[in-house]
Order: C-alpha cells, then structure tokens, then sequence
C-alpha cells in the first residue's frame, strides 16, 4: 500500500488540471501529495531550465493543505481545487517578489496580490512559484529576462543545442511541457501565450480583451495586454480560464459580464460551423512544416464537419508594423514609473541629482529590449511623429478589426498557423531584432483586435519539434474557440512531449 | 476699466489676459483612486496603491468627480460633451509617480462657455462685460516635493497626487487687471455656489496660470507669457500689472518678448523666468488606454443638471425684483453661497415668527445684517460662518423690533449681548427689562420732566427753532432709557409743545 501511494506520487506530475483535480476531490491522492510531487519536480529541473525567478514550494504546500482540510470538512471545493500552478512573474503576488523579468524590479515585493492571481486562489490552485519570461513581457524567445534564459525541455533529435520556449510566457511554456507543472498563468501581448505554446507542443488560449483583469499586471502595452491560461490540453485551459476570467471593477477595460461554464460548454461536433482560412496568412516562404500542419488542421476540422471558407484578412500586412507602433508607444509611458523614486533600483550615483538618478537607474535597471521599445514609442509619440506613426497605427487597427469583423459574418471561426516556424535555437535571432518580431506575424492581428485565440499543438515538424495551430474566435466566443481547438485536439493525437534530460 | 491702458514711453499699450484655473474638486475621494484628500493632513497618509503608481495598479474615475465638473459646466452654461477621453501627459518628475498625469487634451468634458463680470462691483450701473470659457477639462493633481526636510535631499508627499482637478480656461477676453480680478471672484463664487470646489486659494484649492500679452491697441495679439500657479485674487492682479509693463519695457526698449513659462514672487510682486519654450516639455499626449471613453447617458445629465442651485446672477435678481431689496444689499448678500444661505434662513424664520411673508421681511433682514450684524462680527474679528448668532437667533431679534416690543437702538444693544453671552434675545429683552413703553402716563410724565428742566429751549422752539424737536425727542428717550415707544415719544412732545 504504501509503495503504491509512493508509485501514484511519481505519476502526479503527469496528470493534468483535470484529472489532478478530479482525483483530489474523488479522494485517489491528496493535494498535499501533488504539492510534493510537483514542488520535488520543480526543484530537479530548475538548474537545467531556469522557468522560474523563484519558487514557493511553502505556498503551494500550504494551498494544497487548506484544499485537503476543506475537502475532510465537507467543504465545497473550487474549480482549480488541489491543482499547484505556476504563475507568470508578470501578476502580483502579495509577499512574494514579482519583478517582470526586470533588474529594476528586482527584490520589489509587492502588498497586494493581482486579481487573476487571487481568482485562481480563490478557487483552490496553488503557487510553485513566480516564472520566468521576457523582460516586461518583450520578446519572443525568453532571451530578454533579466534573470537569464529560459531553456526549452525540447530538444532537437539527439543535438543538445538549447531552444527558446517562446516568448513572452517563455517560463510558463517550459514548466507546463516539462511536466513540472499542470498548468500556468500567461500574459498575451501580440502572442506571448500562443507563440511560447507552440513551440512547447502544450495548449494556451487568451481570452477576449476585458475577459481577464489587468488589475495586479505589470503592464506592458494596456490596450493588448490580456492574461490567459496554458495548459496541456484543451479541457485544462477551459477550466483554469473560468477561474482567472470575471468583471472586475477596478480594471475600467475589464468586461461586466458573467463567465460561461466553458468546460461544461466543450463540444468537438462542429457541423453547421463554418472555418474561415485566411488566404493572406499564406505567406510567401511559408516553411513547408508549417504549411503541411496548417493543410491538417483545415483537414480535421472538415472531418469534424465544419465547412471551409477561403476569407480574405486585407489588413493583415500592416498589423505587425502597427503593433509595433502602438504596444511600444503605451510601453513608453507605463514603463516611465520605474523611476527610482518608490520601489526598486535605484541608482543614484555620487551628487546626482533627480535628472542623473533617473538616467542611472533606467540605464542600469531596464534591458536592451526593453529600452529599444521605450525610444521607439517616445519616438513614435513625439511632436511631429504623433499623426505620422501613432494616429496612422490606430487608424489602421481599426482596419484590421474591421477585416475580422466582416469575415465573422460569414465565418464562425479563422484557422492560422500560430507561429510561423518551429522553435528556433537561443541566440539564433536575438541579434535582429525585425527577425525576432516577425514571429508574432500570425498572433498579433488577433491581439489589435482584442480576439480570443487558442493554440494547440498540432504535430511535429521535421526535426521533431511541436507545431501549433491557431483558432482565432469572434469577441466573446471563446467556447467557439475552445471547441475548434478541441476538435483539432482529438485529430491530431499529440502525444509527444520532451525527453527528461535534466 | 475696460480702457485700462499702459503708457509707455512710445504711447499707449493695451493688455490680453487669459487665465487657466485649476480648482481642486470637493470629493471625499481622489479621480481615479479611493483614497481621501483632506487637505493638511499628515505627509504620505491620503495615497493609496494607485496614487503611488505601484506596478500593475490601475485608475478607475470616480464618477462623482465627472458630476461635479459636469455641474460646473452647466453652470456657465458650457456645452456638455456626453463623449470625452483621458489622454495621458507624459514628464519626468518626483512628484509625478506615474511618469505622466491623466488629463484630458484632445476631448475635453466641456465645452464652450461664459461667465458675465460685473465691470465694477461698487457700482451696479457700471455695466457688464462677458468672458469666454474655451474648455473645462478634469485632470489629476501632483504630489508634493519638499526641500527643506534634509540637507541633500528632498523628499515626496503623495497626499495630492490624483487629487482631482478642473482646468477652466478662459478665453483671453480680458483687458485689464481688474477685470482678470473681476472673473476669479466671479468663477470662485459659481463654483461655490454649485459646490464643485471650496474655493480655498490659500489652501491651493484654486489657483491661476495667468497669461499675459500686450499690443499696441488694434494691432494683432503680441507673444504672452504664462505666469504659473498664483493662488489669490491680488496676487494675480500683481501679477498681471507686472507683466504686462515689465513686457512693455521689452518692447520699447526693442527687445523681444519670449514666449515662456514665469514664476511669480508674492514678497517682490514680481515675475521671473521659470523655462523658456525651447526648454518646454514634449509631453507625448496619447489617450490613456488604461480608460475608455467617458461616456454620459441622459439621465446622468439630467440628474446633474437638475441638482444645480440657484445660480449667483439669478439669485441677485430674485432679491431685488421679488425682495425688493437694493443692488447692493443683493450683491452683498449673494457675493457668497454661505451668507447667502444664511440670509435666506434668516428671512424663512423672520418670516415664520412674524407671520408675514418673506418678501415683507426681506428688506428689514437685509438691512439689519448688512450693517448690524456684520459691524458688529467685524469688530468682533468673526466671519458669518463664525457668528455666535444664528440666523433663527436673529429673527427672534427682528421679530421684537417688527411687534414693536423694542426698538430699533434697543436691538443694537441686545444684539450685543446676544454676541456676549449666547442668550436668545427675549431673554435678554426680559431679563434687562428693556422693553419698550407704550405706556402713555409715564411717556407723559417723562416729557414733562424734560419740558420742565428745559424752560429756555421750549421759548426758543416755539419761538419757531424746530429743529430742536429732536432734542427732546433724544431727552426724553434718555430719560426713559431708550425704551419709550418712538411714534408715542413723538406725538406726546407735538402735543405738549404744540
């Protein structure tokens, strides 16, 4: 008996949020035991994949041991109940250190706990720790922290190369597709939840702009900037995504609405619905792995009786010049905060005045990439520039969700490559810029238009590294979203996940 | 006044004045943070996560900020906008813990307006004049810098910082010192009135940036300068008749006037330069997306527009076309909101104890507390918000002198013990016996005696020296202290010296 618990404790860290939680509640094993098991899973691979900034096993245990003294008591128990998560380092964690990746917010401890963040509390999830991302969620490969890559668990073949995880939620996507952790919070930007999913063979959807509260995130870009759930499969990201979504009257963009029952609403029979494949994402040079998964994916949805429409997205070119206009241009003013002043750096050399501390401590607390975006939305914010760039870029986003409006008079949802290769190896285009931003090419139009949107894993390439595909929904329909995904899902049979090498 | 001109050496010089006032909302709470803004409170004790930027925080408005700014605008009959947007300004300061202020640049809440000026308040018949309202938009305050706390160092109090404001700019329509003068008090005394800000310019509640540009008269608007944060009527009027001829000299002497932000000094009276336009800020304006657009629904406006009081120019017209009292009682009485309020308490409980209605007690009320009651409290050092009578105190005073229990002299000295000890003024009435005597025989008896004692000036008065019918008069009450009744004393001596 007591070496079978031992055996079911080894095995915990492969279950998902589902079936962790179900099986807490049906009494197979306790919440305690899964804290344990992955709290210890956690710890063996930190060294290797660096996912985390820090790690909270005492938080985690302490969940898991309410969630288990509620359910002795007979107390209900939450939607997330006996599940530990990671949690973006990006969402305020009361008395645990949040830093966004940043030196300048390094040792900030914050007095106050973000609101997904105490949703998924609420509901009975637990904290492994603060994870790892791209500096203020810039990037797309996890090279911009400033507490170190994050080292995809994927690896090519037998080549030790180390792989990026994507980016922003670069440490969410490790943990999750490591098995050290069910599930994990990410923020999406122009793609820092579905890209990093993608290149991880793991499941990662953001909602509707306002589904989720920015109240507690270090903002990035507040008009995109949107929290999600990343988890293993569709039904795992249905679930946690109940718990983080809800009005919240502290955040002004957030939506008064009630959150649907998602899980419940999971349904994979998608006759009558009509997917819409957008004939501008079929770009020249389409990496042919890419374009074969795509070809699949439109071919599983036929199968789950969906009919196919060619659509056309015209706008779809200017989006990624358009988002790096206006997610730089709010960067430039929401990152004016860290100043030296409150928390954080400071860096205040010998009789430096106001003007000299600020230069100091910016110039020593913020990344490469983090400055490269802050001169370009001062730039492009500036007297003279203003009509030029910011007016022009929002002129042209309302474009472009007025070409994902139309195609959803006629389509109920848009299938998409979600990244437009495999991952890539560090360091291989963290030197280009342009290069590096042109990874977001098939998230970000969904992101200036505030879409909900989901990536599922939906193979492997060549070099036997996952690919994902993209649903995009109308606003609102993320039940539309969930379901095309889980339709693809069932198709694709993904079953591959990394060797344990660490 | 509206030809105030300077002369200069080369001639004459005329003045443009537009002024940017910011008036601190009256709200328990700041615009976009709960947090409290008593003002004078301990440093860094009204800051609330939000107020000090802390990461992930986010603004939420505070509708009863929106309210108050809409009310104000209505009250100058400004065109509402139902549809406005927060933009952000972004600077660098230490005061400024966001790294930008929300402030509303592109779509304002409201619109245009006016407010009419009374060209001088002295004289009623001098005439009005009206002055544009461009815009009031609602923005958040700074925090505080102090210097003087350390040697090296200076440290930040957040106590301010999200205070909500309203920025009321006008639109340079004024020429002169006085009239700049004539429209602070005027705007104060609305946004009193409506209730939207206290008004408190030593407390910085209020506060002018007052530009300022001279031209030859006719000629085209000359370069102005903007004199930043003056906080009193006089200060600003110092202000401008500084500028204006220190602008003067420049030009005459022929120099250039540079468009530049100024300081001024209260010790010296003077301005002086603070930065020069090419040192300016590019604030880097964008809609805070943080916020979405402010919209307002019907209702909303009509409950704003429903809860406005009587407005000063309204009121001072009621009091002398249905009150029938003087223009300048009116404009005395209704200068501010709380003296007006004390005032019409006063005539609805003069009008109750009487029996009358309010009209007919109007003008005695008007009377007595423009020129007793406020003597009497200026040399006691006191303000109306601070009389030791109450308005129903006092119409128990007016309702004695109206029943004729005691007379007009009487009720100055009863007055003043009302002052003194706090009692109503029946009781001291009773308590001192100072009644008045409608008691024929000893009005009688008292005239007698002043007759008698008088021999000589009773030869003389009817001898045809009339006017000494106010001495006896004046004897006789002394002799009754003061508390003969009057129209007696008058036909008891007519008849005795007949």
């Amino acid at each position: 008996m007591r070496n079978h618990r031992f055996e079911l404790m080894t095995d915990l860290t492969e279950l998902g949020v589902a079936a962790l939680r179900d099986g807490v509640a049906g009494g197979a094993f306790t919440a305690t035991e899964v804290a344990h098991a992955f709290n210890a899973a956690v710890e063996a691979a930190q060294g290797a994949l660096n996912a985390f900034i820090v790690t909270t096993p005492d938080a985690a245990l302490a969940a898991a041991a309410k969630v288990d003294a509620d359910r002795a008591s007979g107390q209900p128990l939450g939607k997330m109940a006996g599940v530990p998560i990671g949690m973006k380092d990006l969402f305020a964690t009361k008395g645990v250190q949040t830093t966004a990746a940043s030196k300048i917010l390094e040792g900030f401890i914050p007095p106050y706990e973000s609101t997904v963040s105490q949703k998924l509390w609420d509901a009975g999830a637990g904290m492994l720790g603060k994870l790892n991302l791209d500096q203020f969620a810039m990037g797309s490969s996890n090279e911009t922290s400033g507490f170190g890559n994050v080292i995809s668990p994927w690896r090519k073949g037998d080549d030790v190369t180390p792989l990026a995880p994507g980016g922003s939620s670069g440490g969410s996507s490790a943990a999750v597709a490591a098995r050290i952790a069910p599930a994990a919070t990410g923020t999406d930007t122009g793609g820092s939840i579905r890209q990093p999913a993608a290149f991880t063979g793991i499941s990662g959807i953001k909602p509707t702009y306002g589904r989720c509260s920015r109240w507690g995130v270090v903002a990035f870009a507040s008009s995109l900037d949107q929290a999600g759930a990343m988890a293993r499969d569709v039904r795992d990201c249905a679930i946690m995504l109940e718990a983080m979504a809800g009005f919240d009257p502290k955040d002004s963009t957030s939506l008064d609405l009630p959150v649907p029952a998602w899980e419940a609403g999971l349904n994979a029979d998608l006759r009558g619905k009509k997917v819409g494949i957008p004939r501008e994402y079929r770009v020249d040079g389409l990496d042919a792995d890419v374009a074969k998964s795509w070809d699949d994916g439109i071919a599983w949805l036929k199968d789950a009786g969906a009919e196919i429409v060619d659509i056309s997205l015209p706008h779809t070119k200017y989006a990624l010049p358009t988002y790096y206009i206006i997610a730089p241009a709010e960067a430039s003013s929401n990152l004016a905060r860290y100043d030296g002043v409150r928390y954080g750096l400071r860096d205040l050399p010998e009789g430096a005045n106001l003007q000299d501390m600020y230069a100091a401590t910016r110039a020593a607390g913020f990344g490469d990439e983090v400055k490269r975006r802050i001169l370009i939305g001062t730039y492009v914010l500036s007297a003279g520039f203003y009509d030029a760039y910011y007016t022009q870029a929002q002129k042209v986003r309302a474009l472009i969700s007025q070409d994902f409006m139309k195609a959803f008079e006629t389509v109920d949802v848009i299938l998409t490559p979600t990244a437009p290769s495999a991952a890539f190896a560090l360091g291989q285009k963290s030197t280009d810029p342009v290069e590096m931003y042109l990874n977001d090419v098939f998230s970000v139009p969904a992101s200036l238009a505030g879409l909900p949107a989901m990536s599922v894993p939906a193979g492997l390439s060549r070099d036997g590294l996952p690919l994902g595909l993209h649903v995009i929904g109308r606003p609102l329909d993320e039940q539309g979203v969930l379901n095309a995904s889980l339709a693809l899902e069932q198709r694709a049979q993904f079953s591959a996940k990394p060797g344990k090498w660490w | 006044m509206s030809s105030y001109r300077i002369q200069g050496a080369t001639g004459e010089w005329e003045v443009v004045i537009g002024l940017e006032v910011h008036a601190q909302i009256t709200t328990q709470a700041k615009l976009f943070s709960g947090s409290a803004t008593a003002f004078g409170a301990e440093p860094n004790t009204q800051v609330s996560l939000v107020d000090a930027a802390m990461p992930g925080m986010l603004p939420v408005p505070n509708r009863e900020c929106i309210r108050q700014a809409v009310r104000t605008g209505m009250a100058i009959e400004a065109q509402i906008n139902a549809w406005s947007r927060f933009d952000r300004k972004n600077y660098f300061y230490a005061d400024l813990p966001q790294g930008y202020q929300i402030s509303q640049l592109y779509h304002p809440l409201v619109g245009e307006g006016s407010i009419e000026i009374a060209l001088d308040d002295k004289n009623p018949e001098a005439g009005t004049k009206v002055i544009g309202i461009e815009r009031i938009h609602v923005e958040q305050d700074a925090g505080k810098l102090m210097h003087d706390q350390h040697p090296t160092m200076s440290y930040v109090d957040l106590n301010r910082s999200g205070v909500a404001l309203m920025e009321i700019v006008s639109r340079p329509d004024m020429t002169s010192p006085a009239e700049a003068g004539a429209y602070l008090t005027k705007l104060r005394q609305i946004l009193r009135y409506v209730g939207s800000c206290d008004g408190n310019m030593d407390q910085g509640s209020m506060r002018a940036d007052v530009n300022v540009s001279v031209r030859r008269p006719g000629e085209p608007l000359g370069t102005r300068t903007e004199t930043k944060n003056v906080n009193s009527v006089r200060f600003v009027m110092a202000a401008i008749e500084h500028e204006a001829s220190r602008q003067v000299d420049v030009l005459e002497a022929g120099g250039k006037i540079v468009q530049e932000t100024r300081l001024f000094d209260p010790g010296t009276g003077t301005t002086r330069s603070m930065r020069s336009k090419e040192d300016a800020h590019d604030y880097r304006y964008f809609p805070d997306p943080d916020l979405l657009p402010l919209v307002l629904d019907q209702a909303f406006l009509d409950e704003c527009r429903a809860s406005l009081p009587e407005l000063p120019d309204a009121k001072r017209a009621r009091y002398t076309d249905v009150l029938g009292l003087s223009p300048y009682n009116a404009a005395v009485l209704t200068a501010d909101v709380d003296t007006a309020a004390w005032f019409e308490t006063l005539i609805t409980a003069s009008a109750a104890k009487q029996g009358k209605d309010e009209a007919a007690v109007a003008k005695q009320a008007a009377n007595w507390l423009t020129s007793e009651l406020f003597g009497a409290l200026n040399k006691l050092g006191k303000g109306l918000e601070d009389s030791p009578v109450s308005p129903e105190g006092a119409a128990e005073l007016l309702a004695l002198v109206g029943d004729g229990t005691i007379s007009g002299s009487i009720a100055k000295q009863v007055l003043e013990k009302m002052l003194e000890t706090g009692d109503g003024a029946a009781a001291i009435v009773e308590r001192e016996g100072l009644k008045q005597t409608t008691d024929t025989g000893a009005i009688e008896a008292a005239v007698d005696a002043v007759l008698a004692a008088n021999a000589d000036k009773v030869e003389q008065y009817r001898g045809g020296k009339e006017a000494l019918f106010g001495f006896f008069v004046g004897q006789t009450m002394k002799a009754m202290a003061g508390k003969g009744n009057p129209q007696l004393v008058n036909q008891v001596l007519k008849a005795k010296l007949g």
